[in-house]
């Protein structure tokens, strides 16, 4: 995987995380354009890059990113950011149907074990969204918390992070029975088509919060 | 803002007539408007004379040297003109107007026409002349005419014919409105003449340009610190604390599950994810990079998205603003919210903004408890202050029981 973060301190740390789960770092770089040269030269099967980087300090890392996804489709891409930010977000799912791709906040690094199966996911080609952003793109819509019950609303963030039935069960310490049924009311209270699907249900929760 | 509440002293003769009738009608202001009226028949009549005969001498003689220079007098003949119309306007403007023209570059008379004619204040003066002689002096006469001549046919009729004493009436009344619509057309005619005369911005007077310039400076230093303070967080701590939270969990996992110091660690990380979130609000509090980026209705529907209270957005803008007024606006939007969400108890918000021409106006209104007091809190004064800096102001509505209209507005030229 090829790595790109400005901060020379959590550059150092994400690549001993991601080394000490078997993750082979080809490059790590430290901004946008040497991010784009390393992948162009080797084709690494997954990017992590930072939103803010240089040359210009704005969204640099975050505009590489899409680009690289133009020119090499598929190509999975994890964006750390250090605050959420819906248009950055929105901007990154709309690129290649959103396969692939994840958006985190930064602070989500620290849970190491949680932070490296959000890597894998998408690098096996599934969505992972950070819950933070799930849930201010809830609240841009029409009282849906009117819709939406406490524990409904939770079960679609961690369905927007990408979490299996099971998964989402025991966070939540609730059965399997009561994870689907609490999944059949959002899909019906959000008018979605029921699918099962992993990454598709996300893609199909954050199509319909972005409209 | 104490000198909001006061009776501020009529300066114009529009504002006189906003005093009660019997204070306008004992005032010098009728009079006035009438000599501004009378003086503006006069003058109106001669210049057009005047105009009249050196443009028609100036062309019989154009062949000869002679007739450009009349032709040339006739245009130049806007400057006293115009210079006329700037001490008449006094009569209903005590604040008058200030003279827009520069010195000449080098003395004599060839420097002071060349400067005169490249001077877009020149051609503004003859076309307000170019109005005066062929209209502007014939309305004054017909309303003269209208509030004397008029009224007094009316009145004489019945004299003739006794029958006809309800003109009498009509003519009493519309000698008794005469004061009213003299002042009333006084006024417009006034203002016309200084939307025409005023000097524009490049032409005021360089010291004052200076001051308007140093406040801008101000705003900018504080959006360069603000930006810095951000910067340095963004680098500093907010690296640092993730860094320190990843050491953390790194160090959980050679730690076996269950042991004392599992449990520490990550009540450790859980403190510092806390930290984490609370220098996240307070850094994009700071400088919103998306409003860089994306621009102003972008940041607005991100800020009110982490809003408690729901926020009905009908933002209409061309595109892009000058980064100032987007700067501005942003946080003017976010502190009349912020302002809701402490004070108002309100249920919803309506926020609509709108590019009117060349004012960017904005409306903030809430259901709340109403009763906001610019006077009270420093929170509307900051705001106002903030807005008065690019000379926008702000009004609020805020009758006790509510509801709550913040309005601001914010000059911003197109293009």
């Amino acid at each position: 995987m090829t790595l790109a973060e400005d901060s020379t301190l959590l550059r150092e740390g994400l690549v001993s995380i991601l080394g000490r789960f078997g993750h082979d770092v080809i490059d790590a770089v430290g901004d946008a354009d040497a991010l784009t040269e390393a992948v162009q030269a080797r084709r690494p099967d997954i990017i992590i890059t930072d939103v803010r980087m240089p040359p210009g300090n704005a969204n640099d890392g975050l505009r590489a990113a899409v680009r690289l996804r133009q020119s090499f489709p598929g190509l999975p891409v994890l964006v750390l950011s250090q605050f959420v930010d819906q248009s950055y977000a929105a901007q990154l799912l709309d690129s290649d149907n959103g396969d692939g791709v994840g958006y985190l906040l930064k602070d989500r690094v620290g849970a190491v074990v949680e932070f490296n199966a959000a890597v894998e996911q998408v690098a096996a080609g599934q969505t992972v969204v950070d819950s933070e952003v799930v849930r201010q793109l809830i609240s841009r819509r029409p009282d849906p918390r009117q819709r939406l019950t406490a524990r409904e609303l939770e079960v679609l963030a961690l369905m927007a992070e990408g979490r299996s039935n099971d998964t989402i069960g025991k966070r939540l310490r609730v059965t399997d029975a009561a994870v689907n049924k609490h999944i059949g009311n959002i899909f019906s209270k959000l008018d979605l088509p029921t699918t099962t699907d992993g990454h598709r249900r996300v893609l199909a929760v954050l199509a319909y919060l972005r409209s | 803002m104490a000198y909001r509440g006061r009776v501020r002293s009529r300066r114009t003769a529009w504002q006189a007539m906003a005093l009660e009738p019997v204070g306008f009608l004992t005032s010098a202001w009728p009079w006035r408007a009438l000599l501004y009226l009378v003086s503006g028949v006069f003058t109106g009549a001669l210049a057009l004379v005047l105009f009249v005969v050196l443009v028609t001498v100036g062309l019989a003689t154009a062949v000869a040297l002679v007739g450009v220079v009349l032709l040339l007098a006739a245009v130049l003949m806007a400057l006293p003109f115009a210079r006329l119309e700037r001490r008449r306007l006094r009569l209903v403007d005590l604040d008058g107007i200030q003279d827009p023209h520069r010195p000449p570059g080098a003395p004599g008379l060839r420097a002071w026409v060349r400067t005169r004619l490249a001077e877009p204040a020149t051609w503004r003066e003859l076309v307000l002349m170019m109005v005066s002689l062929t209209a502007l002096w014939l309305v004054d006469l017909a309303v003269l005419g209208l509030a004397f001549v008029v009224p007094q046919q009316f009145i004489s009729a019945p004299f003739d014919d006794p029958a006809t004493w309800p003109w009498a009436v009509l003519g009493v009344l519309l000698l008794l409105a005469a004061p009213f619509s003299l002042t009333a057309w006084a006024g417009a005619r006034a203002t016309l003449c200084r939307i025409v005369l005023a000097p524009r911005d490049t032409e005021v007077d360089p010291d004052l340009k200076e001051v308007s310039e140093s406040r801008a400076r101000l705003l900018d230093a504080f959006e360069a610190e603000r930006a810095r303070i951000e910067r340095d967080l963004h680098d500093g701590a907010q690296q640092r604390l993730v860094s320190l939270s990843m050491t953390l969990g790194m160090m959980a996992l050679d730690v076996p599950d269950g042991s004392p110091l599992r449990g520490r660690i990550e009540s450790a990380q859980e403190q510092l994810t806390l930290a984490l979130a609370e220098l996240r609000q307070l850094v994009r509090g700071l400088n919103p990079q998306v409003l860089t980026d994306n621009g102003l209705v972008a940041a607005i529907e991100e800020a009110v998205s982490r809003f408690p209270v729901p926020v009905t957005l009908d933002l209409r803008l061309a595109g892009r603003l000058p980064q100032p007024v987007e700067t501005a606006a942003y946080y003017a939007i976010t502190e009349a919210l912020a302002n809701v969400a402490k004070h108002s108890n309100a249920t919803r918000v309506e926020l609509v903004g709108r590019h009117h021409a060349d004012i960017l106006v904005l409306e903030v209104r809430d259901d709340g408890a109403g009763g906001a007091d610019a006077s009270g809190g420093t929170g509307l004064t900051g705001l106002a202050d903030r807005l008065a800096v690019l000379d926008g102001r702000m009004r609020v509505s805020s009758p006790p029981g509510g509801p709550t209209l913040v309005l601001m507005e914010i000059p911003c030229p197109f293009g």
